[in-house]
């Protein structure tokens, strides 16, 4: 009789997955069924992804998501987070462990394709730099020459690493560990001359994990483009778009001047661009398969972009930048909603 | 129960038909199961356009190593990182194995000291060792070894020519050299001699009574021989001394801190494992042994040589088996550091390539074989040193 039941059991099993599977289908669906977006973060890098010391997420990575959440259900509590290593990012989106990567990760052509990668927009617009030692004596990138570097394996900032020593006819030693805050210690311990990462993660580093951060520098030079966004999977481009379309809400909201304080009276706005956007004039809700209040509770949750950055990103004494608006110099530019 | 009638009659109350019809049914729903996952995994695949196969092998890293057995540059490609990153993994394995059963076995014998002392301080390395996860101990030694130590600047040097510092061991390393080279390879000419030298000594006591002093002449072969060949070559005194240069002191021979915290780590983890299979291996050789040694007027160290050890190997080798393939695999912890084995540059490539499928199977390939061979070796060890009954 075991194996009788045994094979019933083992047959059961394939039928509930194939079933699970089947009705999985969109991320939308799925996302509305559970009630919550589950989203992926960095296991800790101030500004962009930490928890809080009331155990609450936050930072720029952090804060879209919520905002996706807070269009999709409502709510931008309405959300789960999966810290992830760089190396487990990946493959965690691409086996639906989450449903958005946002993770400080470079948008790059081989991860948009080769991965199975969407990438829905730019919230930071990075570049690599390298941190030292001030005692070193080192004033330029160009003087590392032998250097003991730092780095986290799996990402951009290892291969760049790795050209620009090679174009500059310089030698290096790696020390490649995986884990966030071990990497960070070995350099602060003194294992490595150097620390290299994202410029924004460097500065991260500096304030929230130094201890005593005016015993080190940033180095002037800026080696790479780090382009940072949110990632969804490949094949699911109802999600896509709304992920994208999340991220430009927030963005024409600054460009708009609506805030989390005066959404609700921008709700009678003469601008019907302000209109469209705010659900005053239905429509985009409907298109993009959401309330139309949509952009509405993503503003209310976390604010509009310029919001976002002035509370994760400033305090890291980071200003705007090329992260400013199109209007003002800068880079980021919402496509129109309507 | 008495045999079944032999007619054609196909009933389910009939034993041997149910036992087949039930292996039928459970071969058939594990292959269906996998065959489920498989589909669904190519399915999943497919829909989210992830490339697949092996093709990325041979494109170019662009990811530099750190240390490597073999000539490496991020130029080259994943497949030879992989390599790279394989013979790390043989490194620190076979060091570590070589080095945990001379430590277990030294403190196995130990533990079974009449030192009182002694006894108890090596039951209190082994309780202590084997009870703390691996992983916290190598991430303790590489701790350590990167915060106490100083910066390479201000390095521990003993000489001008030894230095210890965060960035590792240094010491000075012969220059290439034909009397280097020769020297390399007297050292197993001079031992293979050794050994049938002691086997001709063997046979002739036998056969005549006579003695030949062979280990005393052993030694000396395997000392004077690789000298002998060294000078035949030129001499070479020419060293290459560690030097600080720049950031770091370069030349000679180096030690990491990750390859030392990792070597340490689980040679210690192990070598307590050992020990306590050493012990019991001992203690299963019945005290008899001993006393029809001693009435036959042999010596403490005769016994111990010719019938004690013998017997007690019999026992020690399959345990100690488990213990090489142990280390063997827990040497993937290494990844927690950062010393660069095969689970680190199989995990980079994977992420760099996003094929998680592929590396993950390669890992686990070359993992399996690799402790196969240490089986089929251990086993053929195990093979020779049985009894024989005469």
């Amino acid at each position: 009789m075991k194996a009788v039941k045994l094979a019933a059991m083992a047959a059961a099993a394939v039928v509930m997955t194939w079933s699970a599977t089947a009705s999985a289908g969109p991320t939308l669906d799925a996302v509305k069924q559970k009630g919550f977006v589950q989203c992926g973060v960095n296991t800790g890098l101030g500004g962009f992804s930490i928890a809080d010391s009331k155990g609450r997420w936050v930072g720029l990575d952090v804060d879209i998501c919520r905002a996706v959440a807070a269009a999709i259900l409502g709510d931008g509590d309405k959300i789960k987070f999966t810290p992830l290593s760089a190396q487990q990012r990946f493959t965690a989106l691409q086996s639906g462990e989450v449903d958005i990567l946002s993770r400080n990760t470079t948008w790059t052509l081989t991860r948009d394709t080769k991965l199975g990668l969407n990438f829905a927009g730019v919230t930071f617009y990075d570049g690599q730099g390298f941190m030292v030692r001030k005692d070193l004596g080192v004033k330029s990138a160009k003087e590392l020459n032998g250097a003991t570097i730092c780095v986290q394996p799996g990402t951009t900032t290892e291969l760049n690493l790795a050209d620009y020593f090679r174009a500059q006819g310089m030698q290096f030693e790696p020390v490649v560990i995986e884990a966030q805050q071990e990497v960070v210690s070995a350099f602060f311990s003194g294992r490595c001359d150097v620390f290299t990462t994202d410029a924004s993660g460097l500065a991260s580093v500096r304030t929230n994990d130094a201890p005593n951060p005016d015993d080190y520098m940033i180095l002037p030079e800026i080696i790479s483009k780090e382009p940072l966004g949110p990632a969804v999977r490949h094949g699911d481009d109802e999600w896509f778009d709304i992920v994208k379309w999340v991220i430009y809400a927030l963005l024409e909201a600054e460009e708009q001047g609506i805030t989390a304080a005066n959404v609700d009276s921008m709700m009678d706005s003469k601008n019907p661009v302000v209109q469209r956007l705010l659900g005053a004039t239905p429509g985009n809700g409907a298109a993009l398969g959401l309330d139309e209040a949509w952009a509405t509770n993503a503003i209310k949750a976390v604010g509009n972009y310029g919001e976002i950055y002035e509370r994760n990103i400033v305090p890291l004494g980071l200003s705007r930048g090329v992260n400013a608006l199109w209007t003002k110099g800068g880079l980021m530019y919402a496509m129109p909603a309507r | 129960m008495a045999a079944a009638p032999k007619t054609a009659t196909f009933s389910l109350n009939d034993r041997g038909v149910r036992a087949v019809l039930y292996q039928i049914i459970t071969i058939g729903s594990v292959i269906l199961v996998a065959a489920y996952l498989v589909s669904n995994t190519m399915n999943n695949l497919e829909t989210r356009q992830i490339q697949t196969g092996f093709g990325f092998l041979s494109q170019e890293s662009g990811f530099a190593i750190a240390e490597s057995l073999i000539d490496y540059a991020p130029s080259d490609t994943y497949g030879r990182a992989m390599v790279v990153g394989f013979l790390n993994t043989v490194k620190v394995s076979l060091l570590g194995i070589v080095l945990a059963t001379i430590i277990g076995t030294v403190i196995g014998v130990a533990r079974l000291s009449s030192n009182w002392m002694i006894a108890k301080l090596m039951s209190v390395y082994v309780n202590l060792v084997r009870n703390i996860p691996v992983l916290l101990q190598i991430i303790l030694w590489h701790t350590v070894l990167t915060n106490t130590l100083p910066h390479p600047r201000q390095s521990i040097s003993l000489f001008d020519s030894i230095f210890l510092s965060k960035r590792g061991f240094y010491m000075p390393f012969p220059v290439d050299h034909l009397g280097w080279t020769l020297f390399l390879i007297a050292i197993p000419v001079a031992v293979v001699i050794a050994v049938m030298l002691n086997k001709w000594a063997t046979r002739r006591q036998e056969m005549t009574g006579e003695q030949f002093p062979a280990i005393l002449a052993g030694i000396g072969i395997v000392v004077f021989l690789p000298i002998l060949a060294w000078a035949v070559g030129g001499a070479p005194t020419a060293f290459d001394v560690p030097a600080l240069k720049g950031f770091n002191m370069e030349g000679g021979a180096r030690v990491t801190p990750e390859f030392a915290a990792v070597l340490i780590g689980l040679t210690v983890y192990t070598s307590a494992f050992i020990a306590e299979v050493v012990r019991s291996g001992i203690l299963a050789v019945s005290h008899g042994q001993t006393e029809a040694g001693r009435s036959l007027g042999l010596s403490e160290g005769v016994i111990m040589r010719k019938i004690i050890l013998p017997q007690a190997l019999r026992v020690i080798v399959p345990p100690t088996t488990n213990q090489y393939l142990n280390l063997t695999k827990n040497s993937s912890l290494a990844v927690a550091v950062g010393y660069p084995d095969l689970v680190s540059t199989g995990n980079t490539t994977l992420n760099q390539t996003g094929q998680a499928i592929e590396a993950i199977l390669i890992m686990m390939t070359v993992y399996l074989a690799t402790s196969l061979s240490t089986s089929l070796f251990m086993n053929w060890y195990n093979k020779k040193i049985q009894l024989v009954e005469r």
